[in-house]
C-alpha cells in the first residue's frame, strides 16, 4: 500500500508508528493455539442446549419438561417461568432514542427465555443442561411445548399496515419509535425551488453477520466466594458485566468477572448483551456446576442479531446546474422481535446524520420509523447505519446525474465540501473536523483508469458482456463516541475508553486495554504506539484485553473506535508514565523536572550529556533510593481515560468495475479501487487488511448475501451457508487500496479508523457499477443482492437477454 | 469401539461411539482445539485436517473410519521449533485476522500446495474454495498460499 502525503512519522523505529510489521498475535492462531470460548473446559462442566421455537409468533400454552428431566444425564431444564420466578430481569436496551415530539422509544420486556409468547423463529423457550452435549440435545427433543400459533409479520411494510399482527399486544401498530432529524421546513422550501427532483425507492437487504466463530458462553459459580464468571464471545466484556450484572441477574459488580478470550471475528454481531450469556450464568449458579453453551451455525442464523433491513424512499432537489438543494429521506427499519442492545440507535443516530455525505446539501430532512416484526432482533453489523445512508445517497446522486445528463464525477465535484471549508457543520448534527474526499476521488480515478473505461467496455461488448463502472464517495462517523454528544442522543453510559500502562522493573511494558481484539491486530498496533512513545521494541510490549478482572474498565470494540478512542487513551496513559519518568529521572540526575527531556527511550537533562535510559528509570521506580516520598511515589504504572471531543470522519472514494453475462445474469467484479482518508496509519499492512476485508464483506451484501424470511410463515429461508451465500475466494478480484490522509484534528494520534469503511463504501460502489452496465436498458436501480436471478430477470424484462452481443455493442 | 491411528506422528488408541465425528474427537478427547467448527453443513472448512496427507473436513468424518489412518491437525504441522513454510507465509503476507478459519485454511493450503508448486491466483482460489474467511477478503490468503507453496517446494528442493 502506498502512503503518500508525508504525514506518517519517518521510520526511525522499525516497530513504531507507520511500520508494516507482521502481527505479534499471529503465532498462536497459526499454530492452532488460540483460546476461543469453545476451547475452554472447566472442571465438572455441564453442557447446555437451547430449545428454540419453530414458530415465528405464538402463545406458549404450556411447557412440559418432565420427560426431558427423566432422560439420561440431564441435570436441569429451565424455562422462562423458572427465570421469572427467580427474579431474573429482561435484557436491557442500552441506546434508546428520542422520537418525534420527544416521544420515548418503546422498550418492551425482553426475557432471556421467552415468557408467554414467542416472537421469532429461534426465540428460546427452554434450556436443557446435561452431562454431555449429546444428552442435552436428546433431552431438548423431549421438551414438549404446546403453542397457540399466531399470524406472523416479517416485512417492515407489512408490519405497519393497519390490522397487521401485533408483535407486542400493547404496541398495536408495531412502531418502536418514529424519529426524525433535520429541518423539515427548510427542506420543503428547497424542494419548492428545485429545477429537478431525483427520486429513488430502495431496499437495504437484511444480512447475517456470520463471524466464522459461532457464539459461545460458559457460566461458572464459586459458591464459597459468591463469585460468578462468564466466558463469552464478546466484543465488550465490561459492558456485558454491567448490563447483565445490574439489569438482568442482579449480581454485584465486584462479584462478577467476564472474560472474552480470543474471539473469532465480531463485525458487530458480538457487541450485544445476549440472552444466552445471562442464561448460562444463571444456570451455573442454579446447578452449582459450570455450564457451557456453544452455538451451532444453524442456531446462529436464528439467534445472532441481524443487520440492515431498511425500506427507503428518498428524493433530492437540485438546481438547473446540478447543485444539491435539499434531501428528503423516509425509511422504515426493522427492529425484529425484541430490541437488541443498540437496536434503535442504528437506523437513527448512525444513519440520518450521514446522509449529508461529503456534500454541501444545505437542507436535509430524514424520518425513520423503527418497527417490530417477527424476526430475529436487528442491530449493528459492520458499518451499522452508515452503509445504509451511503447507499441511499450515492444511488440517488447517480440517478440525479443520469437524469440531468451530468457526468457522475462532475456532479460529485460540483457538490463536494471544499477542502478549505473544514471544520464543516452539516445540517444534520455532525461537524466534520477534516477530510479530503476530493483528493481521494482524484487518486481513485487515476488508479482505476477511469478514462480508459470506454475502451474496456467495448472490449467486453465484443465478448457479449455488459461492462459497468461505478463510483461512490462516502464519509462515516467513527471513533464512537464523544460521551457528551452520545448521552444527549440517548446512550445509557459513556463512550470513552481506558488504557493502563504497566512498566515492569526491567522496562518491559504490559498494557491493559478496554478495547477488545478479535482480528483487528490490536496486539500489534497498540504495541507499535507504545514502541513509538517509549522508544522500545514492540516485542517488549504485551497487550492484555478481554478480562474484567485484569482490565479495570473498558467500553470495547465497535464503531471503528479502538484506535481513535482506545489508542488515544493509550497515548494519554503513556504520557502520564513519561511525565512520572521525568520526575524519577530528575531525582536520579539531581536536576529539575522541568529540565528533563525524553526522546528515543532516553531521559536527559536538556543541553547536557547526562542521561538515564528508560529501563534505568523503570528499575529505579521499583528500587527507589532516597526518593523524596512526599512528592514522588515508587512504582511506574498509569491509567488514562480518553473521551473524544468529536466523532472521527474517515472518508474516501471507491470505484468498481463489473462485467455482466446477459445470458446468465452473473455479475463478476473485475477490479475494485479504494482511496481512503483515514488519518494517521499505524500499521499499513493491517490497515490494508482491514480495508480489503471490509470491501469484500460489502461486496457480499451487494452481490450475494440476502437474509430471507417467508412472508407467510415467518420461517427463515436462508438459514445455513448452503442458502446464505457469502463470498468465497473465487468471488473476489483485485482490490487496490491506497490511503490519502488528512489528520484527525482532535485526537493525539490523528487517526480516524478504518474497520468499517469497506462495508460502507462497497455496496453503493458495486451497485452503481451494476446499474451502469444495465443503463442502456433504461435501468436506474437494482436492489441488493444483484444476484444472477435478479439481474437476469431485469435484463430479460428489458428485452436485453436474447442477443447480448448486438445489444451491447450498440451502447456507446 | 476401540480405534487405533496415528495422530500428529504419535500412535494413539481411543474408544469412540459410532456417531463421534473426527472434529469432536480431536477437540474433546485429545484437547487439540486448533481444529475449529464453524458450521454444521460442511461448508466453512475451519475443521480441515489431513488424513494420510489429504485435506478432509473433520466435521464430516466419522471417527470410526480412522482405524489405521494417519491424522495431522494444525498442531502437528509445524516442526518442534519454528513454523511450517505455509504458516510462515500466512504470517508474512498477513493472511489471517481473527484466526478462526486459519487452521483449516492452512491445512487446505498445504495439501493444495503439495501438487501446485507455483500456483496462479485462480488456481489458489479453486484450491481453497471449500474454506470460508469472513475477515480478510481472501486477497492476502491468496498471496500467502502462493508464497507458502513456493517456499514448501524450495525447502524440498534445497
Amino acid at each position: 500500500m502506498n502512503h503518500p502525503g508525508g504525514i506518517e512519522t519517518p521510520l526511525h523505529n522499525p516497530t513504531g508508528i507507520g511500520a508494516a510489521m507482521p502481527r505479534k498475535e499471529d503465532m498462536r492462531f497459526l499454530m492452532g493455539r488460540g483460546n476461543y470460548v469453545a476451547d475452554i473446559k472447566r472442571p465438572d462442566m455441564t453442557a447446555g442446549v437451547f430449545v428454540r421455537t419453530p414458530h415465528a409468533h405464538a402463545r406458549i400454552v404450556s411447557i412440559d419438561k418432565s420427560a426431558a428431566l427423566a432422560m439420561p444425564g440431564v441435570v436441569d431444564v429451565l424455562t422462562g417461568e423458572d427465570l421469572k420466578a427467580a427474579g431474573v430481569g429482561g435484557l436491557p436496551c442500552a441506546w434508546p432514542v428520542v422520537g418525534k415530539g420527544g416521544a420515548a422509544t418503546k422498550e418492551p420486556a425482553h426475557p432471556p427465555i421467552a415468557q408467554g409468547k414467542v416472537r421469532y423463529v429461534g426465540d428460546a423457550v427452554a434450556f436443557v443442561i446435561a452431562e454431555t452435549v449429546a444428552q442435552a440435545r436428546d433431552a431438548a427433543e423431549a421438551v414438549v411445548v404446546d403453542y397457540d400459533v399466531l399470524p406472523a409479520v416479517v416485512g417492515v411494510l407489512d408490519a405497519i399496515k393497519p390490522g397487521a399482527p401485533a408483535v407486542f399486544d400493547d404496541i398495536p401498530d408495531n412502531v418502536c419509535v418514529d424519529w426524525d432529524l433535520g429541518d423539515k421546513h427548510a427542506t420543503d422550501a428547497a424542494f419548492k425551488k428545485a429545477a429537478h427532483i431525483a427520486r429513488i425507492s430502495l431496499v437495504n437487504n437484511r444480512l447475517v453477520g456470520n463471524p466464522m466463530e459461532p457464539r459461545a458462553a460458559i457460566g461458572e459459580y464459586d459458591r464459597s466466594r459468591g463469585q460468578h464468571t462468564l466466558y463469552t464471545t464478546s466484543q465488550f466484556p465490561h459492558i456485558v458485566k454491567l448490563l447483565m450484572g445490574n439489569f438482568v441477574l442482579n449480581i454485584p459488580q465486584h462479584k462478577l468477572r467476564v472474560v472474552s478470550p480470543d474471539v473469532g471475528g465480531g463485525f458487530g454481531v458480538k457487541q450485544f448483551h445476549y440472552a444466552e450469556e445471562a442464561v448460562v450464568t444463571f444456570a451455573a449458579m442454579r446447578v452449582g456446576r459450570p455450564v457451557k453453551w456453544v452455538c451451532d451455525r444453524s442456531e446462529g442464523f436464528v439467534s445472532d442479531a441481524h443487520g440492515r433491513d431498511h425500506v427507503t424512499d428518498a428524493e433530492m432537489a437540485l438546481d438547473e446546474n446540478g447543485k444539491f438543494l435539499g434531501l428528503r429521506v423516509s425509511t422504515i427499519a426493522n427492529m425484529g422481535g425484541y430490541l437488541s442492545t443498540f437496536g434503535p440507535n442504528i437506523p437513527t443516530n448512525l444513519y440520518g446524520p450521514l446522509l449529508a455525505g461529503v456534500y454541501t446539501t444545505p437542507a436535509i430532512y430524514c424520518e425513520v420509523k423503527a418497527v417490530f416484526t417477527n424476526t430475529v432482533p436487528v442491530d449493528a453489523y459492520r458499518g451499522a447505519g452508515r452503509p445504509e445512508a451511503t447507499f441511499v445517497l450515492e444511488r440517488l446522486v447517480d440517478v440525479a446525474a443520469s437524469e440531468l445528463g451530468i457526468d457522475k464525477v462532475e456532479i460529485r465535484r460540483r457538490n463536494m465540501i471544499p477542502p478549505d471549508a473544514y471544520p464543516y457543520q452539516t445540517p444534520v448534527m455532525m461537524e466534520y473536523d477534516s477530510g479530503d474526499p476530493g483528493g481521494c476521488l482524484t487518486k481513485a480515478l487515476v488508479n482505476a483508469d477511469w478514462d480508459g473505461f470506454p475502451a474496456r467496455k467495448a472490449a467486453s461488448a465484443a465478448k457479449g458482456k455488459l461492462r459497468g463502472i461505478g463510483l461512490c464517495t462516502y464519509i462515516e462517523a467513527c471513533g464512537l463516541a464523544p460521551s457528551r454528544i452520545a448521552i444527549r442522543l440517548g446512550v445509557r453510559g459513556g463512550l470513552f475508553e481506558s488504557a493502563a500502562v504497566r512498566v515492569h522493573p526491567t522496562g518491559m511494558i504490559t498494557v491493559l486495554m478496554g478495547s477488545h481484539n478479535h482480528g483487528q491486530g490490536h496486539e500489534t498496533t497498540f504495541a507499535q504506539i507504545v514502541s513509538e512513545k517509549f522508544g522500545i521494541p514492540a516485542d517488549n510490549v504485551e497487550i492484555v484485553f478481554g478480562d474484567t478482572d485484569k482490565v479495570q474498565f473498558g467500553l470495547g470494540t465497535y464503531g471503528s473506535r479502538s484506535l481513535a478512542v482506545g489508542g488515544s487513551a493509550l497515548v494519554k496513559a503513556s504520557e502520564k508514565v513519561i511525565a512520572k519518568g521525568k520526575k524519577i529521572a530528575a531525582h536520579m540526575l539531581e536536576a529539575s523536572d522541568a529540565d528533563i527531556e525524553f526522546a528515543d527511550g532516553v531521559f536527559s537533562v536538556a543541553g547536557t550529556d547526562r542521561q538515564k535510559s528508560f529501563a534505568e528509570v523503570a528499575l529505579s521506580a521499583y528500587f527507589p533510593v532516597d526518593y523524596p516520598l512526599e512528592i514522588l511515589e515508587p512504582g511506574l504504572e498509569e491509567q488514562a481515560f480518553y473521551d473524544p471531543v468529536n466523532f472521527t470522519f474517515p472518508c474516501g472514494a471507491h470505484i468498481a468495475e463489473v462485467e455482466i453475462d446477459p445470458d446468465t445474469g452473473v455479475v463478476e467484479l473485475l477490479n475494485y479501487t479504494a482511496v481512503d482518508d483515514i488519518g494517521t496509519v499505524i500499521n499499513p499492512m493491517i490497515v490494508d487488511g482491514q480495508i480489503v476485508g471490509g470491501i469484500v464483506q460489502g461486496l457480499g451484501q451487494a452481490l450475494y448475501e440476502d437474509c430471507v424470511y417467508d412472508p407467510e410463515s415467518g420461517q427463515l429461508l436462508s438459514g445455513s451457508f448452503m442458502d446464505y451465500c457469502m463470498p468465497r475466494a473465487d468471488h473476489v478480484s483485485k482490490v487496490s487500496v491506497e490511503t490519502h490522509s488528512t489528520k484527525c484534528t482532535h485526537n493525539p494520534l490523528g487517526s480516524k479508523g478504518c474497520g468499517e469503511l469497506g462495508t460502507i463504501g462497497s455496496p453503493a460502489t458495486v451497485i452503481n457499477a451494476v446499474v451502469d452496465a444495465l443503463s442502456h436498458l433504461g435501468v436506474s436501480h437494482v436492489d441488493m443482492p444483484a444476484s444472477p436471478h435478479r439481474v437476469w430477470r431485469i435484463i430479460a424484462e428489458a428485452g436485453g437477454a436474447t442477443k447480448p452481443a448486438s445489444q451491447s455493442t450498440a451502447v456507446p | 469401539m476401540l480405534i487405533r491411528f496415528v495422530l500428529n506422528a504419535k500412535p494413539v488408541s481411543i474408544e469412540v461411539a459410532p456417531f463421534d465425528l473426527l472434529a469432536d474427537v480431536v477437540r474433546e478427547k485429545f484437547g487439540l482445539t486448533g481444529t475449529h467448527v464453524g458450521c454444521d453443513t460442511s461448508q466453512c472448512g475451519a475443521c480441515v485436517v489431513h488424513i494420510d496427507g489429504k485435506s478432509v473436513k473433520s466435521c464430516s468424518t466419522l471417527a470410526v473410519t480412522l482405524d489405521g489412518a494417519s491424522v495431522t491437525t494444525i498442531e502437528g504441522l509445524a516442526p518442534p521449533t519454528g513454523l511450517h513454510p505455509m504458516q510462515q507465509a500466512f504470517h508474512e503476507q498477513h493472511g489471517l485476522q481473527c484466526g478462526f478459519c486459519t487452521p483449516g485454511m492452512v491445512m487446505s493450503a498445504v495439501d493444495f500446495a503439495t501438487t501446485h508448486p507455483d500456483p496462479t491466483a485462480a488456481q489458489v482460489c479453486a484450491g481453497i474454495e471449500g474454506n470460508f474467511c469472513r475477515c480478510t477478503g481472501y486477497q492476502n490468503i491468496i498471496k500467502s498460499v502462493q508464497a507458502g507453496a513456493r517456499a514448501m517446494h524450495a525447502a524440498k528442493g534445497a
